[in-house]
């Protein structure tokens, strides 16, 4: 049976390994090479790579903290921040990344979403969509870009029904009502985009218990789930690798887990 | 040395990393010369069926030629569905057919492509899958698949049954990445740098 999968997601500044709450506030959790391959060991079915600063301040990913990464992982390795061209998709597949991820880029020019996909598959392509509906229905939640900092006006269902058409191969769909406080995945929202499309679709945002990561795959019908916070700082009150012990459980409660890994 | 063939195709690379985290040492070639100097050879591949085109056109004669020689070849997703007769994702495109059977796309009522880690079925007697615990998960990403014929090695279930591996003489194929699969893809990888 097709498991659902279980993503570790490494937000980099500067070659460093970052976590804020809600887009703010960073705080240092390590080298990514190193918790890229003890998030792998661990039980994690992918690793996501964020350079998080590289569309503000206007860098290109960091291309030696991706190779070096890749190196280390043997697993699915996604690489998104600062990708705006198909040329600086072609030098993070070189560098060793499998998929890229692109978010503000692709909401600029959305035609980049069919020349990486023509050139590298669409295997290869994920769009990432920051959404924000604050209490309004899961219908009408707002994409965000530029780190959550500019508001696009574009709604989240209908962007992601056309990044599928243009040649999508998954949503990365992150709430940012639920980013970074550890209060549950937004399931209603995930629900949404998951029966409007028919690529699969990763929940983000907001993990914070074992019991979210249920939710959002029973309630919300995710494929996958991320989380960064919570695999490099643990879950609360454990002192076991936070991913084993999630796997666990979600095995306990009846979800198609890889495990044991 | 293992040939790893570059068709175009992509996520060669990684397969290359693999191999060598194994110890393996192995070259990323289109030249005809490498293949055919080669010890064992690796047709990788994700994406398009009618990447192959480039396949069929300088490279399937030391491709076969390799195969003939009873060298162990392995072809992985796309370098698997090229040893049937064909896919019809591009039915102009014709395959090796080595196997019988075309490739074809996953049906309307399952989510295509079929992305993440889903577990095989082995039928036994496999040399590629050599210590392999069944039901062990892989990781797949693909939207056409292959028919189950008699020398499938492996089954996975999705919209159907596929194959997840076919085997016959020294010539395998695996519709997941091993490269990609954590320490079974990894333990399929290291089988097949020792047969």
């Amino acid at each position: 049976m097709l498991s659902k999968r279980i993503i570790a997601c490494l937000d980099v500044d500067a070659g460093r390994v970052v976590k804020g709450v809600q887009f703010l506030n960073l705080r240092d959790a390590g080298d990514p090479a190193e918790l890229a391959r003890a998030h792998a060991e661990a039980g994690a079915d992918e690793i996501v790579l964020l350079d998080i600063t590289a569309t503000s301040a206007g860098r290109k990913t960091l291309i030696d903290t991706v190779r070096r990464t890749s190196q280390q992982i043997f697993v699915p390795f996604t690489v998104g921040g600062g990708i705006r061209t198909l040329d600086d998709a072609a030098e993070v597949f070189d560098a060793g990344a499998d998929k890229v991820s692109i978010n503000s880029a692709a909401v600029a020019s959305p035609g980049l979403i069919e020349e990486i996909a023509g050139r590298f598959g669409s295997q290869a392509v994920i769009v990432a969509i920051d959404a924000k509906r604050a209490n309004a229905e899961a219908g009408k939640a707002e994409v965000y870009v530029a780190g959550g900092r500019e508001r696009t006006g574009k709604k989240a269902l209908a962007w992601a029904r056309e990044a599928e058409d243009r040649g999508a191969g998954e949503i990365l769909l992150t709430s940012m009502d639920r980013d970074g406080t550890g209060s549950g995945f937004d399931c209603e929202l995930t629900a949404a985009v998951s029966d409007a499309v028919s690529i699969p679709v990763i929940a983000s945002g907001g993990a914070g218990a074992a019991q979210h990561f249920v939710e959002v795959f029973t309630a919300g019908r995710a494929d996958a789930a991320l989380a960064a916070s919570i695999f490099h700082f643990g879950l609360p009150g454990s002192a076991a690798h936070a991913i084993g012990e999630l796997k666990q459980t979600l095995v306990g409660a009846g979800i198609p887990m890889r495990w044991p890994c | 040395m293992i040939a790893i063939v570059d068709y175009g195709a992509g996520n060669i690379s990684s397969v290359k990393k693999a191999l060598e985290s194994l110890g393996g040492i192995a070259e990323v070639t289109a030249d005809p010369d490498v293949i055919a100097a080669a010890a064992r050879v690796v047709v990788p591949g994700v994406g398009h069926f009618s990447r192959c085109t480039s396949l069929n056109q300088q490279l399937r004669r030391p491709v076969l030629e390799a195969i003939t020689a009873g060298k162990p070849f392995l072809g992985i997703c796309v370098g698997m569905q090229w040893l049937f007769q064909g896919s019809t994702e591009s039915p102009e495109t014709p395959g090796a057919g080595l196997f019988a059977g075309e490739c074809s796309r996953f049906p309307d009522r399952v989510k295509s492509p079929h992305v993440g880690w889903n577990q095989v079925e082995l039928r036994g007697g496999s040399r590629l899958l050599r210590g392999v615990e069944n039901r062990s998960f892989f990781y797949y990403t693909h939207s056409y698949r292959a028919p189950v014929v008699e020398q499938t090695a492996a089954l996975t279930e999705y919209g159907g049954e596929f194959s997840a591996a076919v085997e016959r003489d020294n010539v395998y194929g695996v519709q997941f990445h091993p490269e990609k699969s954590g320490p079974a893809g990894l333990r399929i990888l290291e089988n097949f740098c020792a047969l």
